[in-house]
């Protein structure tokens, strides 16, 4: 069984992929309204898993929530707070119940969330799972073990950061996840495009596909935080000026027309294979963003 | 010269480890904790004062050479009536003097510090953790950086991404040791190391508890 979302990735199509995160706790209808919004408008959604380390509903549960309701999830998976066992089963639980596609991720430190002095365990980092993938759709495990069931057909990505300082350690990683096996490339948010085409040039030597990863600015205030405490997230002064120029409440309105702006172009100049979008808790505006960028479901 | 990195335990903490315990006896050490100025003579002169103040009978003090050492068994032995008299034994050196002097003299045992690392002094009053012993080195492909030490997440297949401008995602004034790596294997000219994808770690290279039996030749 191919995954919609791998079959669209070899397709050749613009790809538009966006970011759910699931509730902290059980109220799930929120994630349920945004799912029903987009699942016919975008390839494929992702789930986060306990973004930057803060608790959260499992993103299994989440992709599980997007596949009952008849949508296509990515599943983001970080090597915080699994080891490999756990991680298996988990991906083994996953392929049963049709969830194809993972986005392996390191993981932020625990540090960083809301439960500060908890166990980080990073058994395996964001390479490594994806090489696990690759090992269980051989029919085995980590532990050279046989499985006892078809192996699973997975879709396996991974993130590149094309702005991070120095750039040189994170392309030898990079160049590390796609032979570990990653199909598809989620780029950290761009917001320098001829930054983002001059990563392309590189990236292209690669058999990979690449998405670029848009987060829709909110405020001019929101973008100042994301330069000063995202690494290797970069918004330039013209596009802070030009949201903090918004009129008053219209702030969001730019940042839709700038994200769109941004989109239309990597469409148009076939930069990269796709988008990612990030609407961060405001999930309902990615069919205006796709709207502003031109793109039809 | 490697040594036993500690920080003094908070004046709350050790209050509430003494309990109801009034009589105490200090010892402090003079090798690491003099170079942390956590354990030696005038920080257990200055605790001395401190429990006086709260109200607590100091039964005596001494400053032992060095804490692990088997020695200090006998130095110990000199001063055991003083030590007699104390209900508890309030100690200023790293957790492995603690332990050393609580097999040696079967009685609680009370750490006035916490031990942070092993590690040494690389600026004045600067220490950093050298090698944690995970007992499967890798250095020999990391241009002799430590990855499982250095790297907050003990990643042996380069950064994550979360390092920024040669820091770590955890605190800004601690280097990203894949960007040291990476910068000694460039200067090396064996960036080729840090090519090579490694498959997951073994994380038992000694399983806790660690024991060594030397090979019978």
């Amino acid at each position: 069984m191919i995954s919609s979302f791998k079959k669209a990735l070899d397709s050749g199509k613009f790809i538009i992929t966006c970011e759910l995160a699931p509730p902290k706790g059980i109220n799930l209808d929120k994630t349920a309204h945004h799912i029903d919004l987009l699942k016919d408008k975008v390839h494929a959604m992702n789930l986060t898993d306990h973004q930057s380390s803060v608790m959260r509903f499992p993103s299994l549960g989440g992709a599980l929530l997007v596949k009952e309701m008849g949508g296509e999830p990515i599943l983001q998976m970080t090597c915080r707070d699994r080891n490999r066992l756990a991680l298996q089963a988990d991906l083994l639980f996953a392929a049963s119940r049709g969830i194809l596609n993972v986005l392996c991720l390191t993981g932020d430190s625990v540090m960083l969330g809301d439960h500060k002095t908890a166990k980080g365990v990073f058994d395996l980092d964001s390479s490594q799972l994806l090489a696990t993938i690759r090992t269980l759709e051989k029919g085995k495990d980590l532990g050279g073990g046989d499985l006892d069931g078809y192996p699973p057909d997975f879709c396996a990505g991974a993130i590149v950061t094309p702005e991070a300082k120095p750039i040189e350690p994170q392309l030898i990683k990079f160049e590390k996840k796609i032979e570990a096996g990653a199909e598809f490339i989620q780029t950290q948010a761009v917001y320098d495009l001829d930054k983002m085409k001059a990563f392309m040039g590189y990236a292209r030597q690669f058999p990979v596909k690449i998405l670029a990863g848009i987060i829709l600015l909110t405020s001019a205030p929101m973008a100042r935080f994301m330069n000063k405490n995202i690494a290797g997230v970069n918004v330039p002064q013209a596009l802070i000026d030009e949201i903090a120029a918004a009129p008053k409440g219209g702030a969001i309105t730019k940042g839709i027309e700038i994200a769109g702006r941004m989109i239309k172009r990597i469409h148009e100049e076939k930069m990269c294979d796709g988008v990612h979008i990030m609407a961060i808790g405001k999930e309902e505006l990615v069919p205006e963003i796709m709207a502003a960028a031109g793109l039809t479901p | 010269m490697i040594r036993s990195i500690t920080k003094p335990k908070s004046k709350e903490e050790i209050h509430s480890l003494l309990g109801g315990l009034n009589r105490i006896y200090i010892i402090g050490c003079g090798t690491c904790v003099t170079l942390t100025h956590t354990g030696g003579a005038p920080e257990v002169a200055a605790m001395k004062e401190a429990l006086l103040d709260s109200g607590k009978l100091v039964t005596g003090q001494i400053v032992v050479p060095v804490a692990c050492d088997n020695l200090t068994s006998e130095i110990l032995s000199e001063e055991i009536e003083k030590i007699e008299q104390a209900d508890v034994l309030l100690i200023m050196t790293c957790a492995f003097g603690v332990q050393t002097i609580s097999s040696q003299l079967k009685r609680m045992v009370v750490p006035a510090l916490d031990t942070l690392f092993i590690g040494k002094e690389t600026a004045s009053g600067q220490f950093n953790e050298i090698c944690t012993q995970c007992g499967t080195c890798v250095i020999g492909e990391t241009g002799g950086i430590c990855p499982v030490t250095n790297c907050h997440k003990g990643l042996i297949n380069g950064p994550c991404g979360g390092t920024n401008q040669g820091k770590c995602e955890i605190d800004s004034n601690k280097d990203c040791a894949w960007t040291l790596i990476y910068n000694r294997l460039s200067e090396l000219g064996r960036l080729d190391s840090m090519r090579k994808l490694h498959g997951p770690r073994n994380f038992l290279g000694e399983p806790k508890p660690g024991k060594y039996e030397m090979a019978k030749s």
